[in-house]
């Protein structure tokens, strides 16, 4: 069993009346190692998103059993532990503020926790830095660009210490800047803090940075591999309607016209060397 | 960033370092309501006078510069006027001017000084206290006086914590009214012309997709609440307290002594009100 | 009709003006836009895009310089301002936020109903929006807030090109899509502005995007407008761009690596089967193609 663990998982959401359940996950088994760096890629209506509700604890299984760190997240006791390993970062990066100055919205999880005063203001102290906003600190948290409150928001899930952290689009309402800001703490904070990351993503220039991609369709796992092995697959992702780096099919359609090509290209760099290696002949 | 978006929070909290700034805002609070109950206490000059010295000291003290009490004051202005001019005409005392059949006496301009002095002491004590105190820290200061009511069963947690969300979100919220207003008079709506009831019919498509969108922002920031393991108030602590200095002490001595001055003043001292 | 239907002559404008906090947002910006064309308009956050585009339907006024319309200014008689938003249309980011009728045939009727259209024009209009849209006919009687995410997107828009604008403005219309979705809107945008003849403004972060619907670009910096031409010599200036912190497309600066390293290729290519048609030949010159 790995530190995230969903087995058999298979959800509907309750339906409205007359209609008929809609089953958004089916029969997902998925198992994540700690300090891993997974993205969760797919189209709305993937059930992506439903499944990182899952590892918090905040969805439960119609069947089937979720485990993080060995612990049942269908045990009530367990439920607010859970959430302390498994921090959950959302899309609106306003609606996840609760204060209006910065380090007091970064203390909310550890007051919430009951952590003594001293240790929950060493802990937003470090969380800001860890994201590299301490000098707002004191700053009114509505002012902020979108990308610094979706660090802020960051900041406030790892001052609960999490082992953790789930990242449902966590990009999606930002600008290029604010991408490139949240992706590049996310990736910080992996490396050097050994944090298990899941990003939940529909942009596959996301997905690339992962070490491992998981892409799912219509609430089934479709492909799970390196971002190499995955992309490699453009016949079975343009099926299913998934993008490719435009750099990946490049390659991929000269391949199909004859020319002795790698797989799995992924950045402009590889493409370009790879075509240079054909065009000096 | 739209001109419609000013720095608002609740009465316009300006930071600085002066002696006020550091109080405790609990006794700050309490000191307010004090002063304003003595305003109405004061019944005659010598007292009212002492009230009044105890304003300037506090603006004094406050290292707030003096144009912006008068910009808070520019709002009552036109109330201050009414309701001393009204005065003006209602009181005992020698006459001292006939218009027609309203009689100005020498009661009615008593009255009408005292209204107005009571009315801008009034406003310039609650400006003090907002001036000085953080929103953050006068809701952190409710929450403790009104911790005793929870022996009744109010949940003053759970008041406090509506009262700091909601602080977070109106500037949140004024900068998506404009937004809506924005993409509402793309599509043609007049928001300036017309009638009384015509100008309420026009907010419709500004205030409707204002509340589903607060509908929205609260599911979702319930959500969020939740995934950082809030439970309500049990077992929570605060990473800031606040906590009486001895410059707390010495206000409440010195804001005992100006009040104990004032009944003095009006126990012995002829009202004018007779 | 001249061939320029919006024009800027040194447009300027100011955020607190008078206050420690003022800022030039747009400074003395000069462009014509083309009656017909598909303009993008590019530009990181903190350009004045945005502010830009609201000078164009008079929603903010300039603290100096003209909006022309038809190379009339629309501040010549401010009182008439609305009707200048009858022909120059704009839907905001994350237009879904602006429903608020009981039906969304109700909402999409606003619009034309605030131009004091007949009702019998009013549901004429509603019909070919919804169509252009690619709204069901079955979701016109339903509330907007029973929609799907992307079906709200889509009745939004549909309450502005109902208005039947001569001008229609997107501000990031694809904002929060997944790339199914925003393939679809873009493709929808695109058959609109053929089918109607008007004139476009797209404005984007993403360059894929532009490179994709947009005849012209306009990149904007720092509250100037830096550049205005055809989009695959604007995307040729790679170098310029990155600059300015933004990034061409990924094929682009492939090309654009090649084309530097001394390759005969376009580095004003903006797609794939753009690439494709450069490349190819080259190869098979080489051998490499079947």
């Amino acid at each position: 069993m790995e530190y995230l663990q969903a087995d058999h998982v298979t959800f509907s959401y309750e339906p409205d009346e007359g209609d008929a359940p809609k089953e958004v996950l089916s029969d997902v088994t998925l198992g994540i190692k700690k300090g891993q760096f997974v993205a969760l890629l797919g189209h709305n209506g993937s059930g992506k998103s439903t499944l990182a509700k899952h590892f918090n604890a905040m969805l439960l299984p119609s069947s089937g059993k979720v485990y993080v760190d060995g612990m049942d997240t269908s045990d009530e006791s367990l439920k607010y532990e859970i959430r302390r390993r498994v921090g959950l970062v959302l899309q609106n990066p306003d609606n996840q503020l609760v204060a209006s100055i910065v380090e007091e919205d970064v203390a909310f999880g550890p007051e919430n926790l009951g952590v003594p005063p001293a240790e929950i203001r060493r802990r937003v102290d470090d969380a800001l830095k860890a994201v590299d906003m301490y000098e707002f600190r004191t700053h009114a948290s509505y002012k902020l660009s979108g990308g610094q409150k979706q660090r802020i928001a960051i900041a406030g899930i790892i001052a609960m210490l999490p082992d953790c952290l789930v990242l449902d689009e966590p990009t999606a309402m930002l600008d290029p800047r604010g991408r490139t800001e949240v992706l590049g703490t996310v990736q910080r904070l992996n490396r050097e803090k050994g944090m298990t990351v899941v990003l939940i993503t529909h942009y596959m220039d996301e997905a690339v940075l992962a070490d491992r991609v998981v892409v799912m369709d219509s609430g089934r796992i479709l492909t799970d591999g390196t971002p190499r092995e995955v992309f490699s697959q453009v016949e079975l992702l343009k099926r299913h309607s998934l993008d490719v780096p435009q750099a990946t099919e490049l390659i991929y359609r000269l391949k199909a016209d004859g020319c002795p090509l790698p797989d799995g290209v992924l950045n402009e760099q590889e493409c370009v060397a790879a075509l240079e290696l054909l065009l000096k002949r | 960033m739209h001109p419609l978006i000013s720095d608002i929070t609740l009465g316009q909290f300006l930071p600085g370092k002066s002696v006020l700034h550091r109080m405790d805002a609990r006794v700050k609070i309490a000191l307010t309501f004090l002063f304003i109950l003595f305003i109405f206490i004061a019944n005659n000059f010598p007292s009212l006078g002492l009230m009044v010295l105890l304003a300037a000291v506090s603006i004094g003290l406050s290292g707030v510069p003096a144009r912006q009490y008068l910009k808070s004051l520019k709002a009552v202005v036109f109330v201050v006027l009414l309701t001393s001019v009204l005065n003006l005409f209602y009181g005992g005392g020698r006459l001292l001017l006939q218009i027609g059949f309203m009689q100005i006496r020498t009661g009615g301009v008593v009255n009408s000084v005292f209204i107005a002095v009571r009315i801008i002491s009034l406003i310039l004590f609650s400006s003090v206290l907002t001036f000085t105190t953080s929103p953050t820290d006068l809701t952190d200061a409710l929450e403790r006086i009104m911790k005793p009511l929870k022996f009744f069963h109010i949940k003053v947690h759970e008041i406090a914590m509506m009262m700091t969300i909601a602080l977070r979100f109106v500037p949140t919220l004024l900068e998506e009214t404009d937004k809506i207003m924005s993409a509402q008079k793309a599509r043609g709506a007049d928001l300036e012309s017309g009638g009384f009831t015509q100008r309420i019919r026009a907010l419709i498509p500004i205030l409707i997709p204002l509340f589903v969108s607060s509908f929205r922002r609260a599911y979702e920031l319930a959500m969020a609440m939740e995934c950082r393991c809030y439970r309500g108030g049990e077992g929570r602590t605060k990473m800031k307290s606040l906590h009486m200095t001895r410059l707390d002490g010495a206000a409440i001595a010195f804001s005992s002594a100006v009040c104990l001055g004032v009944v003095l003043c009006a126990a012995l001292l002829p009202s004018v009100f007779g | 009709m001249s061939e320029i239907i919006l024009e800027t002559r040194d447009l300027t404008y100011l955020y607190g003006k008078d206050t420690p906090f003022q800022k030039t947002a747009v400074d003395g910006v000069s462009v014509s836009i083309r009656r017909g064309e598909f303009l993008g308009v590019i530009g990181h956050t903190g350009s004045g895009k945005s502010t830009l585009i609201q000078q164009f339907n008079g929603l903010l006024r300039p603290a100096s310089g003209q909006v022309l319309l038809d190379g009339k200014d629309i501040w010549d008689e401010p009182r008439k301002i609305r009707a200048v938003r009858f022909r120059v249309g704009m839907v905001f980011q994350y237009p879904e936020h602006q429903l608020f009728e009981e039906t969304v045939r109700q909402d999409i009727s606003f619009g034309p109903r605030n131009m004091e259209l007949s009702e019998e024009e009013i549901a004429k209009r509603v019909a070919s929006a919804a169509e252009f849209t690619g709204l069901k006919p079955e979701l016109l009687d339903k509330s907007p807030f029973e929609l799907s995410g992307g079906e709200k997107r889509r009745a939004a828009i549909a309450g502005v090109i109902a208005m039947d604008p001569d001008v229609l403005i997107l501000d990031e219309p694809t904002a929060g899509l997944d790339p199914q979705g925003r393939d679809q809107l873009l493709d929808q945008i695109v058959s609109y502005h053929r089918r109607r003849h008007n004139t476009v403004i797209l404005v984007s972060h993403s360059m894929e995007d532009i490179a994709r619907v947009a005849d012209r670009a306009l990149v904007m910096n720092s509250g100037k407008a830096v550049m205005l031409d055809r989009i695959d010599r604007v995307f040729s200036r790679r170098a310029e761009l990155e600059s300015m912190g933004l990034r061409v497309p990924q094929i682009t600066k492939i090309m654009s690596l090649l084309r530097e390293k001394g390759y005969p290729v376009n580095a004003g290519v903006l797609t794939v089967d753009q690439a494709l048609d450069d490349l190819i030949p080259l190869l098979r010159k080489r051998g490499c193609i079947r």
